[in-house]
């Protein structure tokens, strides 16, 4: 439920237990945020403020706003899918207090006017939208945005999601820009050349099902290319959007081994499910990237725990029924992924795979500010905004999705009993979701 | 996922073998000159994505022969040249009083989808490369015809297996029953992935291999304009994989050949071949109206 927009000057969240792992707090701790802002973060009944507003947070985990590096919230001109208020409502109940929204609208936001659209209060965000721009113009590949001008208009990086910058000449003026005004470039790595036609993982199901597979080297090989790129500049911003092979990982591995500044997400998705989820024809299990193979699974978790993944992002791409309810090769790729994000990576990375809890928080929070350069977010640092999410890292549920916030119902969760659930979020020191 | 109407028949895969013998015996039972009114009063809609002749005749004739009322929908000249969704022609099909639906489609699992919306028997004449049923259907009734047994039967499938929902069809049906399926042909056209299809399937580049011992020869048809794209020349695959009657020697000395149609002379086998006294080809065609009629019979709740 979306909190009324009161916004009390003060707010002391007691009793909880906090995990903010850029201060490398990982104990029972109160916070108190005031005016927007974080004022104290002290052992319980430490804390020497007072507060207007309590909230009782014993037995939960209090960390720092969840940031999300890549969503699609379909304004402008796709509102039949979502819109920036259903979309960024969907997000405070997964915990995100910041969602960095994809330029792949109608019109594609390559300018500082749409920029600024987007960040208007009349959009009707209940967290921080902070917008990605597009690359090129139209995200068409071929002229380059105005990249200071979008920066300065707030975007927080460029790209061309959806697409890939494929053009060699154009990657590399991408990144020395990118260094130039340190702003990040976000490659959609797929050689469209390979996957034309290709609606799913090149495998054993493709094959039995009679599609044609997406190689696992469309993506590789566009990684492979950037993080070359990247070596050959020293300040050049590489980040790699929802990564979904062992290869891929190889590239990311090298590049920050070289010390080049290359980061890079995953999706949960990409960590839960393997192509066999398109088995039956489901166009929920249907994305791009493609879900991939076991072994590829296993390769993302081990990057998950040892710090080659930077953050996970969901990949949030909202369609409307008709959208997906075609034939497979017809349907359009991607699912909502805002509510189950903590929830699969609790019960998937932390319970099955052990990767400690402080790491997740991690994933969610320092990781992805650090990928944007985001100050003032990502960890509860005093001073910094006063977005906050406490979560139940024990408690059992089940997604619903006709529940969902979002105006969509692309997801192939739905139904899935899930461990770990948010349970209020709290931007700028409003509570924007309440379980 | 929703549930699937009782008789739709989606692919082989689906289906355990006791349901294909069903079929199987049900078609041996079908006399297409003295047939038996087991579909009188329905309707059964032929919608066809994709041109056929074979399958739609066949399928047609089979209803009609059974005194079922046919319709044949086709992608041109229908709502669908004007953007509507399968779904969409699925219920209207299904508003019209249609009883049963055959569907041809370019995409794999349109039929599929269209099964798991609707709340009658879907009937799968072929979709992209996924499956065609009813052709591996009347392809195993017309091995029966001239082996006792599929179980241990050794069967060599030559061509292009990546593009053909017929391979696929068969392997799942000849899997089921304990044939040894060799898939041969180039690395483009046979990937080695088919080999893990289903059980008992493996893959070689040698026809040589494929046809030592073998029992049934099926050979695939070959587009020349695949091979362009794939870069391969046409001589040379008539060189390596042509069916020729030297070659048609290195398999068992009662091995039938087999082929699902249109058939190129000169391409993936001789005229002599094709012709010759082992070639069953015809028969196949001939096989496919008794096959339809079964299966139709069983999407109208009449084989048990």
């Amino acid at each position: 439920m979306a909190y009324e927009r009161n916004k009390p000057a003060s707010l002391l969240i007691r009793g909880g237990h906090v995990i903010d792992p850029t201060n490398r707090v990982d104990a029972p701790m109160d916070v108190l945020l005031r005016d927007g802002h974080v004022a104290e973060v002290a052992p319980p009944n430490k804390v020497r403020g007072s507060a207007e507003e309590k909230l009782d947070a014993r037995g939960l985990i209090v960390a720092p706003g969840f940031i999300d590096l890549h969503v699609h919230l379909r304004e402008p001109g796709q509102s039949y899918k979502e819109t920036i208020a259903s979309g960024t409502a969907a997000a405070a109940a997964g915990g995100f207090t910041s969602v960095c929204c994809m330029p792949n609208t109608t019109p594609v936001i390559d300018s500082q006017e749409w920029v600024n659209w987007v960040r208007q209060p009349e959009r009707g965000a209940v967290v921080n939208v902070l917008p990605v721009a597009a690359a090129t113009h139209a995200s068409k590949g071929a002229v380059l945005t105005d990249f200071r001008g979008l920066q300065r208009a707030g975007a927080v990086a460029v790209t061309d999601d959806g697409k890939p910058i494929l053009d060699n000449d154009i990657m590399r003026e991408c990144l020395r820009l990118s260094g130039e005004l340190s702003f990040p470039v976000v490659q959609h790595a797929e050689d469209t050349r390979m996957t034309e036609g290709c609606p799913m993982n090149d495998g054993p199901t493709s094959f039995r099902l009679g599609l044609r597979g997406w190689k696992a080297a469309a993506e590789a090989s566009i990684v492979d290319r950037d993080v070359q790129f990247a070596q050959q500049m020293p300040n050049a911003r590489l980040h790699v959007a929802h990564l979904s092979v062992a290869d891929s990982l190889k590239a990311v591995r090298r590049g920050k081994r070289s010390r080049a500044r290359v980061t890079c997400e995953v999706t949960p998705h990409h960590f839960t499910l393997t192509d066999e989820a398109a088995g039956g024809y489901d166009a929920n299990a249907k994305m791009n990237p493609p879900l991939r193979s076991a072994a590829d699974i296993e390769s993302i978790v081990v990057a998950l725990g040892d710090g080659t993944v930077d953050a996970i992002a969901t990949d949030h791409a909202p369609h409307a029924c008709h959208e997906k309810l075609v034939e497979f090769e017809r349907a359009a790729f991607g699912i909502i992924g805002l509510e189950t994000a903590l929830g699969l990576a609790i019960t998937k990375l932390h319970r099955e795979y052990k990767i400690p809890l402080t790491r997740i928080v991690e994933l969610f929070t320092s990781g992805p500010a650090r990928v944007f350069d985001l100050r003032g977010r990502g960890a509860l640092t005093r001073g910094n905004h006063a977005d906050v999410t406490i979560f139940d890292p024990k408690k059992r549920w089940t997604f619903d999705v006709s529940k969902s916030r979002s105006l969509a119902r692309n997801s192939p969760f739905d139904g899935w009993q899930l461990t770990g659930k948010v349970v209020a979020t709290v931007v700028g020191g409003r509570l924007v979701y309440r379980e | 996922m929703n549930k699937v109407a009782r008789g739709s028949l989606l692919g082989i895969e689906d289906l355990d073998a006791p349901e294909i013998l069903k079929i199987l015996q049900a078609a041996r039972r079908m006399n297409p000159q003295k047939p038996k009114p087991l579909l009188r009063g329905k309707r059964v809609v032929l919608l066809f994505y994709e041109p056929s002749t074979r399958t739609r005749s066949s399928f047609e004739i089979a209803a009609k022969s059974m005194g079922a009322m046919t319709t044949l929908v086709q992608s041109s000249g229908s709502s669908i040249e004007k953007g509507e969704s399968l779904l969409d022609t699925g219920y209207t099909l299904r508003a019209v009083g249609a009883d049963v639906i055959v569907v041809r489609h370019p995409l794999a699992g349109a039929p599929r989808l269209m099964a798991e919306h609707l709340d009658i028997p879907v009937v799968n004449a072929g979709d992209g490369m996924h499956e065609h049923p009813s052709q591996a259907l009347l392809d195993a009734y017309t091995i029966l015809k001239h082996k006792k047994t599929l179980k241990g039967l050794r069967v060599a499938i030559v061509g292009d297996i990546f593009h053909s929902r017929v391979a696929r069809s068969a392997c799942h049906l000849l899997s089921k029953f304990g044939s040894k399926v060799t898939l041969c042909g180039p690395a483009e056209l046979v990937p080695e992935v088919a080999a893990t299809l289903a059980p008992g399937v493996s893959v070689t580049r040698h026809i040589e291999e494929a046809l030592r011992g073998a029992d049934v020869i099926t050979l695939l048809r070959v587009q020349k304009e695949r091979l362009a794209g794939l870069k391969l020349r046409l001589e040379e695959y008539v060189a390596r994989y042509q069916m020729t009657a030297h070659r048609l020697k290195m398999a068992k000395r009662d091995a039938i050949v087999m082929h699902p149609g249109p058939i190129i002379r000169g391409l993936e086998l001789t005229g002599e071949v094709a012709d010759g006294p082992q070639s069953v080809i015809v028969e196949e065609v001939h096989n496919g109206v008794p096959t339809r009629m079964a299966i139709l019979a069983r999407a109208a709740g009449k084989v048990r």
